[in-house]
């Protein structure tokens, strides 16, 4: 019987019960959330479980949203089966002033690199990374440019006419 | 046999004015240097992105770069005379852009081009270099994005004229010096 995504969320629901919220499948794809300290746990058991076989981490990154206080960075794990091409993608959200999430570098080796672009650019705080430092921006730079606090633009310019970007 | 005719109608550069005589000619030191000089600058193309296709295409046999001298392209700066900045600069890569620059040995020229390297570029964001300029000095700046061969050409141009009608004592002059301290090198 080919894997489907009825199956995947009877056997996640099973085994960690109320813990796995907000299931949806847009697209066809099964989408879940989970509190953070569990996010290495679930990944080893979407690993290891024989019928599941989830062992490709396709991607790794977090959105900023601003408006949920208490849990506005989002950190996002997109997961592949490759035997039976299915994807799903896990939902954990932190905190913006104490962001702090289990790396997955002792599982995937390609988290690693990945979790240095989320930290580089949402300062998103990976426990247990071996080498957690900028790797895309200057390494002087003591922001973190793609929370939605943070100007697009350069600030360095001064020959810019206001008018014509419509702040005149 | 017919004989073979190509490039029959060869283009020859102009002397400079001088007093010719039977045998010599004399004329100033520096018209010759000049002209020596701007009819074989050795480039070195420093290309990044999208400009750096384009230089690839000034290169090619259509708009042919070689036809003003520059039939050698070096890509180490310790040979070569003009550095040609083609494409986004990032503000990780500023340094390494003026790297670059402190290795070429003097007489050297810098030529900018793509609006990119010329300012920014439309990449007005934390991290692009709003313009090479900001960490090295600039002789001529070949707006476009991407600029045409033929506006490479024309910048390349303008290049020639300044090495032509450049003093010899230019580089150790005082004018010159201030331009090195306003950013910083040696």
């Amino acid at each position: 019987m080919a894997l489907t995504n009825d199956t995947i969320k009877l056997k996640l629901q099973e085994k960690f019960g109320e813990a796995i919220i907000d299931i949806a499948e847009p697209y066809g794809m099964l989408t879940f959330t989970a509190p953070k300290d569990l996010n290495l746990k679930i990944l080893q058991y979407l690993f290891d479980e024989e019928e599941l076989k989830f062992r490709f981490l396709t991607d790794l990154q977090a959105v900023h949203y601003p408006d949920r206080k208490g849990e506005e960075l989002m950190v996002v794990y997109h997961l592949h089966n490759l035997v039976d091409n299915i994807r799903i993608r896990l939902k954990v959200y932190t905190d913006v002033k104490d962001p702090k999430v289990y790396s997955a570098t002792a599982l995937y080796q390609s988290a690693n690199f990945m979790e240095r672009e989320t930290y580089d650019f949402f300062g998103v705080n990976f426990v247990g990374h071996p080498n957690l430092i900028r790797i895309l921006n200057v390494d002087e730079m003591d922001y973190f440019p793609m929370r939605k606090e943070f100007p697009l633009e350069d600030q360095s310019r001064v020959d810019k006419d206001d008018e014509m970007f419509g702040r005149g | 046999m017919r004989p073979v005719q190509f490039n029959s109608k060869l283009k020859m550069v102009e002397a400079p004015e001088g007093m010719m005589g039977d045998g010599f000619m004399a004329t100033s030191f520096e018209k010759v240097v000049g002209l020596a000089r701007k009819n074989s600058i050795w480039p070195l193309p420093f290309a990044t992105s999208c400009c750096g296709i384009e230089f690839m295409a000034t290169m090619a046999s259509h708009y042919d770069l070689a036809r003003f001298g520059s039939e050698r392209v070096g890509f180490s700066p310790r040979q070569c005379d003009l550095l040609m900045v083609m494409g986004t600069i990032s503000k990780k890569m500023g340094p390494v852009l003026r790297q670059v620059y402190l290795q070429m040995a003097e007489p050297r020229w810098v030529l900018s081009v793509g609006a990119c390297a010329c300012s920014g570029g439309i990449f007005d964001t934390y991290s692009v270099l709003q313009g090479i300029d900001q960490v090295i000095p600039v002789d001529v700046y070949v707006p476009g994005c991407p600029p045409r061969p033929e506006a490479i050409l024309d910048g390349f141009m303008k290049i020639q004229d300044l090495v032509g009608q450049e003093s010899l004592r230019r580089r150790n002059g005082d004018k010159y010096k201030e331009l090195m301290e306003v950013y910083g090198i040696q």
